[in-house]
């Protein structure tokens, strides 16, 4: 865990206890480490009986480290294994038409690193040779177009930092609580900094003919996963990007060519980009009639809903990560929405009755994950911790039960309901759905 | 809900003069990047059929019959003999009726809106483990035979491109196009928002042997 401010002054003011001198300890270790008098500590075996030194010298302080590119590419301390994506096996079929799910209990900050990006594939994970790829832009355009990645580079630059969530996060958890885990009842969202062209530049390129109203994409992936997406969003904010956090896309996330779609639901942001098609009329592909659509209680199904409502999170606590006993906490999550920024975000410790607003972290980016925090003293008795997001456009986020009340529990997908974490006497919190 | 394309087009070209000295106007082929795509290489990946009108559905024809036989070798592994779905598969035939149940069945027949989509997402995406293998006549085929699976056509349709867009499916007409969301009404209540003692717990993950576990290796579990 990362010194904290406010966390390492609490402990200071307040003296005394087994955590109080754990805390010291951490302060004055970095005391050392700022000063560089390392020879401070006590040698081995005295740190235990001492508990205000610093450790002993570790066997990593006295010897010599591999060299600089021991690891050329790089990857994550060995100690840091266990942070991956994982799938629930009972889900699919297979894992080739399937997802896995970020460990936000283990993140940092609004950036997914890009190994552990969530992942959806409906034909599995297509490996593709960038030399070979083409996109194809076509339909209701003057100049149809055949680009090479290495044409599409060429055009002019943007970068932005977007959330992608799957409409179906949170898809186990509309009947009740199901899931004990932060990773699996919302780890189907991840964002990163995109690198690509602007999909409007590539659409001026071409020439929109006048009666064009919708493109479909689609992607180079054995399914060619396709949607229907009206021409105003194309034009407004979406981006065809080939880098993901600085390098090239990881092929899980559509190397070599993919479509972003700010704040709609994941599965329009076609991965292996390879055709674009301009029409008059929306497609009514399988992807979205079949699947993601929204079934009503009175078997009416909603089509198009793209639009990633206002949602928020608490990612410490989480089952994953519990208290270790009473004490100052700081309670941490995400929020985020596909409308714009995050506004406000309040977090309740029981159950909604009261709320406090949270602090908001910088930066605050318009459809992009958002950190907020909470000081919290735990008192070591039951809680019910909640977050709740409000979004620039005043929107709140809702209830499950508010949420049940109209759209029943049939609907799977844009459950972006607040997130019920209880914790128990001896720390420990599960998924829990209160009425 | 958005900006006119030409507005946006123009404010798009804006932004490309006052960002850089690309643009001169917004006229097609500026930067002249890639080659024009040529009918040949066009109808080669122009393979879109739109749903509700089978606009793009190709030259062709398949019967149930033939579908039968198509279905037996490249489908039934997973969906089953008779689209009944094989463990975790989809299933293809059925539940018509069960959408306003607790549990409803959703297949081709009870649930998809058009057919002309039955034939774009075999033509596009199976079978699963060898995609964009099947004639267009055997894709023709399996359509034809899926939808009499569904009783939605007789034993001797022949699905064509004409046939395939005059099937009514079932549920065509319960599908709303426009997103009514927000639905949920708005509440910031910050002090003394509910009854605390009218809070209960009315499900818990807690115990119910769900959960994959999140460390260690990846989990293989199945629920019990």
């Amino acid at each position: 865990m990362r010194p904290d401010p406010w966390r390492r002054i609490s402990l200071l003011s307040k003296p005394g206890g087994p955590r109080v001198a754990l805390g010291r300890r951490s302060f004055l270790g970095l005391g050392a480490a700022l000063s560089g008098s390392l020879a401070l500590g006590a040698r081995s075996g005295q740190a235990e009986s001492q508990p205000a030194s610093p450790p002993a010298d570790a066997p990593w302080s006295q010897s010599l480290g591999p060299g600089v590119v021991d690891r050329p590419y790089g990857r994550p301390a060995d100690t840091e294994a266990g942070v991956i994506r994982r799938n629930v096996p009972w889900l699919s079929a297979g894992t080739e038409s399937s997802v896995s799910f970020s460990p936000l209990q283990d993140l940092h900050g609004i950036i997914t690193p890009n190994g552990l990006f969530f992942e959806r594939h409906h034909a599995g994970r297509p490996d593709i040779d960038p030399d070979q790829h083409r996109l194809m832009i076509h339909g209701l355009v003057e100049r149809p177009l055949v680009l090479t990645m290495k044409d599409i580079v060429r055009f002019p630059q943007v970068s932005r930092i977007h959330f992608i969530e799957c409409p179906a996060n949170g898809g186990m958890e509309w009947r009740a609580a199901q899931i004990n885990s932060l990773q699996f009842n919302h780890g189907m969202i991840s964002c990163a900094e995109w690198t690509g062209v602007r999909l409007s530049t590539l659409l001026e390129e071409v020439g929109v003919k006048r009666e064009a109203k919708w493109a479909m994409v689609e992607g180079a992936d054995g399914a060619h996963m396709n949607r229907s997406l009206p021409l105003d969003k194309c034009l407004d904010d979406c981006l065809v990007v080939y880098a993901q956090n600085g390098e090239a896309l990881r092929p899980e996330q559509g190397y070599p060519l993919r479509l972003v779609v700010p704040g709609w639901e994941g599965n329009v942001n076609i991965k292996w980009l390879r055709r674009i098609k301009l029409g008059d009329r929306p497609w009514y592909s399988r992807e979205e009639t079949s699947k993601y659509t929204d079934l009503m209680p009175d078997g009416t199904s909603r089509g198009f809903t793209w639009l990633i409502d206002a949602k928020s999170v608490i990612t410490f606590p989480c089952p994953e990560k519990p208290l270790q006993s009473p004490g100052p906490y700081e309670i941490r999550g995400l929020a985020w929405t596909g409308t714009g920024k995050v506004k406000r975000v309040d977090v309740s410790t029981d159950g909604g009755v009261n709320w406090r607003s949270a602090r908001l972290h910088e930066p605050v980016l318009s459809k992009a994950l958002t950190r907020f925090t909470l000081p919290w003293q735990w008192d070591g008795r039951p809680a019910l911790l909640q977050s709740r997001v409000i979004d620039e456009t005043g929107y709140v986020q809702p209830t499950i039960a508010e949420l049940r009340k109209i759209r029943g529990s049939n609907s799977v997908y844009h459950n972006n309901s607040i997130q019920t974490w209880q914790v128990k006497p001896d720390g420990s919190v599960f998924d829990v759905q209160i009425a | 809900m958005f900006r006119s394309p030409r507005r946006a087009l123009l404010l798009g070209a804006g932004l490309l003069i006052a960002a850089n000295s690309f643009a001169r106007a917004a006229e097609p082929g500026q930067f002249g990047y890639g080659e024009g795509a040529t009918p040949a290489q066009i109808a080669g990946w122009d393979i879109d059929v739109r749903g509700d009108d089978g606009a793009g559905l190709p030259s062709g024809k398949g019967s149930v019959e033939r579908g039968a036989e198509v279905f037996a070798e490249q489908c039934a592994a997973c969906h089953g003999t008779f689209g009944e779905g094989e463990g975790r598969f989809p299933k293809l035939v059925g539940g018509a009726g069960t959408l306003k149940n607790d549990r409803p069945e959703l297949t081709v027949g009870s649930f998809w809106p058009f057919a002309p989509t039955l034939f774009d997402y075999v033509n596009r995406a199976m079978p699963m483990p060898a995609p964009h293998t099947l004639s267009a006549d055997d894709v023709y085929a399996l359509t034809a035979y899926i939808l009499n699976l569904n009783d939605l056509v007789p034993n001797e349709f022949v699905a064509d491109r004409d046939s395939l867009p005059k099937v009514k499916m079932p549920n065509r007409d319960n599908f709303i196009w426009t997103d009514p969301r927000p639905d949920t009404v708005a509440r910031t209540c910050m002090n003394a928002c509910a009854d605390p003692a009218g809070i209960k717990i009315m499900s818990t993950a807690e115990g119910n042997g769900l959960t994959p576990r999140t460390t260690g290796p990846l989990d293989t579990m199945q629920p019990k």
